[in-house]
């Protein structure tokens, strides 16, 4: 074991990890409001917008993440009329094309997950609210929507941790994340284990804030 | 179409064959993982606090550390590894791991780190009476574990477990960074000589949802094989 090379390497390591926090980030608000959306679209009571709905989260939640960034940013690039349109603009960057693989993936778990949470809403709930008189959108916004905030905590936790480790593929699409360059250092030194340990530490440590910040947000939804 | 066909000109007979080893990994690496499980289960539910700290320091960590890290870890750091030991015995020559072997093992410790936590809870799950029942009947530890408590855990466990087996299957397309011809690096050798990534990715991705979807109806047949007669 190289301790001086392991210390040596832990700044460049720490300063990768400002973009896969970046990424993370990015790609779990824009999942958010995909998951948001799709399932609303789950629980409609129309079948062809269910079954779209089912298809999506069926086909993200079955392939592998890498597939998945590889169609957008190799395949994508491919079809000459996409390469003409404003959206070339945003899919030529292997940044954008791994924010926007991260986004659908884990759109598709969160719409699982928030779907789950509001079915298991009791509808003793949302029966006090209509015969309180209050309007509809008021008790989706005011009532359905925070008790799936909380019902569904524990699970977007462990869904954010995924993600988290899904990000270090953005590596795989030339991006530098911590995994990008823990692998370019070990290049230059040949040094694997060292760095590669070193690396898996930052991503414990994020993984280990991550659980705690949803403890504390768990503590503060309960009723 | 006509880049699917058999033979020298398509791409069917080697994308057919990639899936066979991606069926390959993805059971040898669910294999080993259960090996590994079957290790650190009992760690996890002994009542020494050291057992404890060891099996629970193997799962928190292998599930908060990216897949690929790990892979990259066995694939560059293994045959260091595996060299360091054996010059200690006195062998200096190279050593190099076949890629099947380095992938199925770091895919079956992710694996394993996964079903220890299955069978753990569904270990946790068993009623507590069933336990105190075998204690007072004075059953032998391995029959009780075998005819008691196995059948029971298996049942519980099974739902889970086709989870893990979904994660691992979706985990082995990792494989591909170390060079093991499996669907993602066939589709990544095609696509690199047809200069058609989209068709070739697609159909990866085909590929793994036809995988999924047939391993979920014979994990459903399993899941009703073990709850009979509740």
């Amino acid at each position: 074991m190289d301790l001086s090379l392991m210390a040596l390497s832990l700044p460049k390591l720490l300063s990768a990890a400002i973009i896969t926090l970046k990424l993370l980030s990015i790609s779990l608000i824009i999942g958010l409001f995909i998951g948001l959306l799709f399932a609303i679209l789950r629980l409609s009571k129309n079948s062809i917008i269910n079954r779209f709905a089912y298809v999506y989260s069926y086909v993200f939640r079955g392939t592998p993440l890498l597939v998945q960034i590889f169609i957008i940013y190799y395949g994508l690039g491919q079809i000459e009329y996409f390469r003409t349109t404003f959206l070339w603009v945003v899919f030529k960057e292997p940044y954008w094309c791994a924010i926007i693989a991260f986004a659908l993936n884990t759109g598709a778990y969160t719409s699982e997950i928030l779907r789950s949470a509001f079915q298991t809403i009791k509808p003793g709930i949302i029966e006090a609210g209509k015969s309180l008189g209050i309007p509809n959108k008021i008790i989706f916004y005011k009532i359905q929507i925070p008790v799936a905030i909380r019902q569904s905590l524990p699970a977007y936790g462990n869904e954010i941790i995924l993600m988290m480790k899904g990000t270090s593929l953005a590596s795989t699409v030339t991006l530098m994340d911590i995994t990008g360059v823990a692998k370019h250092i070990v290049s230059t030194t040949y040094k694997p284990l060292e760095i590669f340990i070193t690396a898996g530490g930052i991503y414990l440590f994020m993984t280990f804030m991550i659980h705690n910040i949803i403890k504390i947000l768990e503590k503060r939804f309960s009723y | 179409m006509d880049l699917l066909t058999f033979g020298k000109t398509g791409w069917g007979d080697e994308l057919f064959y990639a899936t066979l080893m991606t069926i390959a990994v993805s059971i040898t690496a669910m294999f080993i993982g259960f090996l590994f499980s079957a290790i650190f289960t009992p760690l996890k539910l002994s009542n020494n606090k050291f057992l404890n700290l060891i099996a629970n320091s193997y799962t928190t960590v292998i599930r908060g550390v990216p897949e690929l890290l790990v892979i990259y870890l066995f694939f560059f750091g293994g045959s260091g590894a595996i060299m360091y030991v054996a010059s200690v015995f006195g062998y200096n020559d190279y050593i190099e791991i076949n890629a099947f072997i380095t992938g199925s093992f770091a895919i079956g410790i992710i694996s394993g780190a996964y079903s220890t936590e299955v069978f753990r809870g569904a270990i946790q799950s068993i009623d507590k009476g069933q336990f105190e029942a075998c204690k007072v009947l004075g059953l032998k530890r391995y029959i009780y574990f075998l005819k008691v408590i196995m059948p029971q855990m298996l049942r519980l466990a099974i739902p889970n477990l086709s989870n893990v087996w979904q994660i691992t299957l979706k985990d082995t397309s990792l494989i591909s960074v170390t060079g093991l011809v499996e669907i993602m690096r066939q589709s990544y050798i095609a696509a690199g000589s047809t200069r058609d990534p989209l068709f070739f990715y697609s159909f990866a991705a085909v590929l793994y949802l036809m995988l999924t979807f047939l391993s979920m109806k014979l994990i459903n047949r399993l899941e009703i094989k073990y709850s009979r007669g509740l």
